[in-house]
């Protein structure tokens, strides 16, 4: 069974359509890559996916025993108001909350698993810091530890390399492929780097307001959806 | 003058004051932590508009002040907090015209069952001696209740606070911490609407934390340092007067904004440097 299910689902703001009867399904330990023009709607979508906006039509189904607390997600942009204090270890760690139930406090558990996060995006070193006196950058390597701390099974991340360096980016693609393969998590990533989006991912959802294109990269490769965005 | 403190805390009103003042300012100021940072400042205001109204009729129909008030505050607390969530903008609007409606009802009512007596007026400006045994023990309870549900669902707070949608989408029931924060903050408003009064109130729940973030940077070190500052300025100002003979909600705020220059100053320096 799949594990995340769209059929048919029309997204809107206010009666207008963003697009319009998208169908696909992804299974347990898919790599999806959500590509499309500035303005498609892939980030809408995305809230879709997570419950944060209703389909104006359709249904988006969670399978497979998906549970909405074994989500991790990285938001384009965070409404994070510029004055707020909040050290990147709290941010962090506040990633782990949606596993814990009613329990009040933080278990070394997920301390530990705070950390590890940091390690991976290499940001211990900030772990101090206040969160809004960060680089861009920096800020969204720590969304990304937060994100992967909340995630168990299903992690969505909307353009996660905008604002990082190349090299981190380059790293960042790799982390990511590992945790869909050894930690065999499946990922929902929406990016305009369509060259590492073939390389990485197992399917490719292409977004446009009259014509969505979804299948597997091999299908990607050959339609004629991709010519425009690949250039070939 | 001529007072020591120990002459001071003999007297029962006093006593009084400060087992009423110091939880409650210890609440506002958590709290007040939040809603500044969710940009609820308004609803504290409003509430305390709306505490108002239902004291007046609670005068006019010969009941219990706070029985009457609490309920009404905490139904309004959530009716504006579904206002100011459905639209920021327009949500505003709706606040200050609730708020101002709930003071002029109170206000009419008041003139026409025979103006202002003097329970209306100690909350409309606060007043400690108008504490009774039965508010003081009612407070604590309602203090202590706050608290303990403040300090339990602390990390969920924050991360509703700081991210609603990344709290929502990853399981978290980011609607249901609102409301939490709405109902601690309306019972906190009327127990604090004694002291302070009604015109007062939401700066004691504003200003501690608006302080502490002028110097500190992290959520839990601006909730402390706001609760600490929060205590000291209402056990200071109720000491304060007594000595000068002032208004005591009124000396409360005016010690608040006193801390709030040095901690401006303080940052200000601190970022210079
Ligand atoms: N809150 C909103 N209210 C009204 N319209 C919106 C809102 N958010 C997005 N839209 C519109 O919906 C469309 C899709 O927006 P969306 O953010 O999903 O695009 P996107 O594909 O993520 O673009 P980008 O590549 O720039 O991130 C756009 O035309 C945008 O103007
Ligand atoms: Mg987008």
């Amino acid at each position: 069974m799949a594990v995340l299910k769209c059929e048919n689902v029309t997204m809107s703001y206010e009666g207008v359509s963003v697009f319009e009867n998208l169908n696909f399904e992804i299974n347990s330990g898919d790599y999806l890559c959500i590509v499309g023009e500035n303005g498609s709607g892939k980030s809408t979508l995305m809230k879709g996916l997570l419950g944060l906006r209703r389909p104006a039509r359709g249904r988006i189904i969670y399978g497979d025993g998906l549970m909405q607390n074994q989500i991790g997600y990285l938001p384009q942009q965070s409404a994070v108001q510029r004055d707020f204090p909040a050290s990147v270890y709290e941010v962090v760690l506040s990633g782990t909350l949606n596993s814990r139930g009613m329990r009040p406090f933080y278990s070394k558990k997920e301390k530990q698993l705070a950390n590890r996060n940091m390690e991976r995006l290499s940001i211990t070193h900030l772990k101090k810091r206040c969160y809004r006196e960060l680089s861009g950058g920096q800020q969204q390597r720590v969304l990304l530890a937060r994100a992967l701390c909340a995630t168990k099974s299903l992690l969505l991340l909307d353009e996660p390399v905008t604002g990082l360096d190349p090299v981190v980016s380059g790293e960042l693609y790799a982390l990511i492929s590992d945790i869909n393969k050894s930690d065999n998590i499946t990922v929902i990533m929406v990016s305009h780097d369509i060259t590492e989006s073939v390389k990485n991912a197992s399917h490719i959802l292409h977004i446009e307001s009259k014509r969505c294109f979804f299948g597997s990269i091999q299908e990607y490769l050959t339609s004629s959806v991709s010519n425009v965005f690949i250039g070939e | 003058m001529g007072y020591s403190i120990s002459e001071i805390l003999s007297y029962t009103f006093m006593q009084r004051a400060i087992i009423v003042g110091v939880p409650v300012a210890l609440c506002a100021a958590l709290l007040g932590v939040s809603l500044i940072l969710k940009r609820y400042s308004m609803i504290g205001d409003g509430l305390s508009h709306v505490g108002f109204g239902a004291l007046a009729l609670a005068a006019a129909m010969n009941l219990a002040p706070l029985k009457v008030a609490i309920p009404i505050v905490v139904l309004s607390s959530f009716l504006l907090l579904r206002i100011s969530d459905s639209s920021k903008i327009r949500g505003d609007g709706a606040v200050a015209i609730l708020s101002s409606s709930a003071l002029a009802v109170g206000i009419v009512v008041t003139s026409v069952t025979g103006g202002l007596n003097t329970d209306l007026y100690s909350y409309l400006f606060g007043s400690i001696l108008a504490l009774k045994q039965d508010d003081v023990v009612l407070s604590l309870v309602l203090c202590a209740v706050v608290l303990f549900i403040y300090i339990f669902f602390y990390n969920k707070i924050f991360s509703v606070t700081f991210d609603e949608n990344f709290s929502q989408a990853t399981g978290i029931r980011a609607k249901n911490y609102n409301m939490i924060i709405a109902l601690l903050t309306s019972l906190t408003v009327v127990l604090g609407m004694q002291i302070m009064g009604t015109l007062l109130i939401s700066s004691l729940i504003i200003f501690p934390g608006l302080t502490a973030m002028r110097v500190f940077k992290s959520y839990k070190s601006v909730v402390i340092s706001a609760a600490i500052q929060s205590v000291f300025c209402v056990v200071s100002g109720l000491i304060i007067s007594f000595y000068a003979e002032t208004a005591t909600g009124a000396t409360v705020v005016c010690i608040n904004l006193v801390c709030f220059v040095i901690f401006w100053l303080f940052g200000f320096i601190k970022e210079r440097n």
